[in-house]
């Protein structure tokens, strides 16, 4: 009996690694301090009431944007490691098996559950405060894609210590991905950790479009929303029309994997480039879905720090509806050297060079939005700006990617990898990175300390330059990615200060953290709602915005409304004639939709073991939540009296509505 | 394409600003969420279609499909998205008896459909073609299988509809579950004939 549990405890725990049993005992440390705090401080109502079962918009936004920090901390170490081990020539800090799993997560995590959740959570808290709306159009089942996306996020962190990592790839690519050449757990937990999110995203999608095309305030026409807002339509467009792709192919995968299905197996007739296409035409998308938002940062930035209207509003809107619709015809630039043959490989470098042309567009009007504008500097401002070279040079070596016969020479090599974390880093995360600086005050009442944050951007990105401009250069010399060791003497040099960037931008993420720390005890308390004098309505409220957003919404007659109410209060004329204080209409908190992502959690891990008896239950756990949320639905409303908004508004606001 | 900024022009009558008709929002989520659907389907068309050649030596579907099985089959759905319209009629003229009457039929008709699926499968598996088969019998099942296995799922949801019903009479909110149930059901109608055009007719043929 002790035998079987001890055996069944060594397969069942990943073992035999010290960095593991580090992991482990400050894993079951945290845990324990977390509870403690909890209990000690009587803080288990607070936390159930006032987040878990949340669905107020705000909220659900700062939990995505806590869990993605965490993330971000995880993958940041996973590159740090990486980095370490490529630092000089056949080091032995990392066994391959170890660094084939570290870059599988540090994709994997990176993309789906930083990136993802960041955006998701800067999403929340903004859309519907710069729509003038009270929330999403659905804030039940917007807690519940937060919830399958931090479900799907924990099921695949523990493979970490449970189990075994997946090691094929942050895209898995069959064969090597299949039964019959990766027999363990980590692919099942990459299955499933992903599909769960991706469920959630999914939803997401759907939720914002429908928030966007039918929650504006009165007046905003689509052509007078913010560009943020833009953003998010344009994301939400392709997330819709993406995901599906990724549910398939995944459990496609799980099919192969599960139940000995031939789809992507050598034997049986299966084709496993048929994969590489499906998990392209969502993956290509995917790059766009996170990149846009983004672009709709900088554009509110670069208008509000330029204290100018944003230039060629109309073209910017085209620009994102076309990359949206061009990312869906890119995909096989990924795999030029498939053997497609000339005429396909012409379509998809054509297609690829399309789409540089719009982008080219958005960065002209940024420029030209700050052309002869009163620039200030603070820390949004800078990454903002910090982002045009990063993503001009990124976007340029793209354009050198997409030539399909140059391709087969940059093909998997250094140099792609410093392309894509070139416009990943430098389009992405700084884009998020300034939104995060921007509406920080909107999220919590006070902005975050500049002189820390001064201190992270620079370190930020002169450690990204540092890092990734080597690695062009090792990538033209030959260095092909996914390798543990290396022993060319030609590449020592190159690869060490790669390794001092890395160290750099881990040495910027402390910062960040510093930052964080300091300015929640030390900070000075934003009692005007609009510390940046920003243009458009979330700042029109109280910041934090009370729950249920705008006690009276505003009615619209221009772009930048905010900016233009300001203009008419400055010259005197009538402000807004804002109608009276009527009762709101709110959602009821819910535990349904953590209760339901708690199911798919036990589904998906009952999957990842082939526990048909805990799976099993877990199905039937998410229909009976199904079940629950059908028939109560009808009575999950509220409403807010009048006196109620009265006195909250008069506490925020100082007695002046 | 919804990207139409025509889109946004005209359905905001805000006479209680910021009271929006739930109905309303969530009809358009639920045309949303079958887009996503659609494009699922389509991927797993796509693969089929790939693979449709694939069948590794071993049996083909024209060999084993029997057609007569799948003419009922077809019948039985889409008299039941028929009879989920005539549902809708009589819900619009609030004659709430012969509205669950008429979806209690088309349940029963889909149940009907199920079950002639189930048996189709068992034949199957009875003349060697199982998921592990090739890669032309993993694509067939799938496919075939997923749409099975949304009809499964609408039967349960319409199940929870009538309960709702009855229990609650017709309103706003019943009504419009019944509207977005019926939406569904056609659009399984709708990937039905495709699947008996590409997957039946086209290895028939």
């Amino acid at each position: 009996m002790l035998d079987n549990i001890k055996e069944f405890a060594s397969e069942f725990f990943v073992t035999g690694d010290p960095l593991i049993y580090g992991a482990d005992a400050s894993i079951v440390l945290a845990t324990i301090g977390i509870v403690f705090v909890l209990t000690y401080f009587k803080k288990w109502g607070w936390l159930w009431r006032n987040w878990i079962t949340t669905v107020d918009h705000k909220k659900i936004g700062i939990m995505y944007i806590l869990a993605a920090m965490l993330m971000l901390f995880r993958g940041g170490v996973d590159a740090v490691m990486m980095r370490t081990q490529l630092a000089f020539p056949d080091l032995n800090f990392l066994e391959p098996e170890h660094y084939n799993q570290i870059f599988t997560t540090h994709g994997v995590v990176m993309i789906f559950f930083m990136a993802m959740p960041l955006m998701f959570g800067l999403f929340n808290i903004i859309v519907p405060l710069q729509i003038g709306a009270r929330d999403v159009a659905f804030p039940f089942l917007n807690s519940l894609s937060f919830w399958l996306f931090f479900a799907g996020a924990m099921l695949f962190n523990l493979s970490f210590v449970i189990g075994g990592s997946p090691d094929a790839g942050w895209l898995a690519y069959p064969p090597l991905s299949g039964a019959e050449f990766n027999p363990g757990v980590g692919q099942n937990f990459y299955i499933w950790g992903i599909q769960i999110s991706g469920i959630g995203s999914l939803a997401s999608g759907i939720n914002f479009l429908v928030t966007i095309l039918k929650m504006r305030a009165p007046g905003m026409t689509m052509m007078k929303l913010p560009m943020f807002t833009w953003s998010v339509f344009a994301a939400s467009t392709t997330i819709i029309f993406a995901f599906p792709i990724l549910t398939i192919t995944l459990l496609l995968l799980f099919l192969d994997r599960f139940f000995g299905a031939h789809f992507f197996t050598l034997d049986g007739g299966g084709n496993p480039m048929m994969y590489i296409n499906l998990i392209w035409m969502w993956g290509h998308p995917e790059v766009y879905i996170v990149v846009l938002p983004a672009f709709g940062v900088f554009s509110e930035t670069v208008a509000t720090f330029a204290r100018k209207r944003l230039f060629g509003y109309a073209s910017m809107v085209f620009a994102m509806v076309i990359i949206s619709i061009i990312s869906f015809f890119t995909w096989a630039h990924h795999f030029f050297t498939m053997g497609s043959g000339a005429n396909v490989n012409s379509f998809f470098a054509i297609s690829t060079m399309i789409i540089a042309i719009p982008t080219g567009v958005k960065i002209f009007n940024w420029l030209f939005t700050m052309y002869k504008g009163r620039i200030t500097f603070p820390t949004p401002m800078m990454w903002t700006i910090a982002f045009i070279p990063a993503f001009v040079v990124g976007g340029m070596t793209g354009v050198m990617l997409s030539v399909a016969p140059a391709d087969f020479q940059f093909h998997n090599s250094y140099f792609l990898i410093a392309h894509f974390h070139q416009v990943l880093i430098g389009g992405t995360v700084f884009g998020y990175f300034a939104g995060l600086y921007y509406w920080w005050p909107k999220m919590f009442g006070f902005k975050l300390n500049e002189y820390l944050g001064k201190w992270a951007f620079w370190f930020w990105n002169i450690g990204f330059y540092v890092c990734f401009m080597p690695q062009y250069l090792v990538g033209l010399d030959g260095m092909t990615r996914r390798i543990s060791v290396f022993s060319n003497p030609d590449w020592i040099g190159l690869n060490i200060v790669s390794t001092i960037g890395a160290y750099l931008m881990g040495i910027a993420f402390l910062f960040q953290v510093a930052q964080i720390g300091y300015s929640i005890f030390r900070h000075e308390k934003d009692t005007t709602g609009d510390i940046w004098d920003g243009r458009t309505l979330e700042w029109s409220t109280p910041s934090p915005a009370p729950e249920y957003n705008f006690a009276v919404i505003p009615q619209v007659h221009s772009r930048d409304e905010w900016w233009e109410e300001k203009e008419r209060r400055r010259r005197g004329e009538k402000p807004w004639q804002l109608g009276p204080i009527e009762p709101i209409h709110m959602p009821k908190n819910s535990a349904i939709p953590a209760i339901m992502s708690a199911c798919w959690f036990v589904l998906g891990f009952g999957l990842v073991f082939h526990w048909l008896w805990m799976a099993i239950p877990g199905l039937i756990g998410v229909f009976i939540c199904m079940f629950a949320r059908s028939f109560s639905a009808h009575k999950a409303e509220y409403y807010i009296p009048v006196e109620e908004i009265e006195r909250t508004e008069a506490k925020l606001r100082g007695g002046s509505v | 394409m919804a990207q139409s900024p025509a889109h946004g022009t005209d359905h905001h009558d805000h006479h209680a600003a910021g009271h929006h008709d739930p109905q309303d929002l969530k009809l358009l989520g639920f045309w949303m969420f079958l887009v996503t659907d659609v494009i699922m389907f389509g991927t797993l068309f796509a693969t089929f279609m790939v693979l449709r050649g694939n069948t590794d030596g071993s049996i083909t579907g024209a060999e084993v499909l029997e057609m007569n099985g799948i003419i009922i089959s077809t019948f039985l759905l889409l008299t039941s998205s028929f009879t989920s319209g005539v549902a809708v009629l009589a819900m619009n003229q609030n004659k709430v008896k012969q509205m669950i009457i008429w979806l209690v039929i088309t349940g029963l008709l889909g149940a009907a459909f199920l079950g002639l699926e189930v048996t189709e499968f068992i034949h199957l598996v009875h003349e060697g073609a199982t998921l592990q088969t090739s890669a032309y019998w993993s694509a067939f099942f799938t496919l075939v299988g997923t749409h099975g296995v949304h009809v499964a799922v609408g039967l349960f949801w319409m199940i929870a509809i009538i309960i709702q019903i009855v229990r609650r009479g017709l309103n706003s909110d019943t009504r419009g579950k019944v509207t977005v149930f019926s939406l569904y059901w056609h659009f399984l109608d709708a990937v039905w004939i495709f699947l008996l055009s590409i997957v039946y007719l086209m290895e028939v043929m």
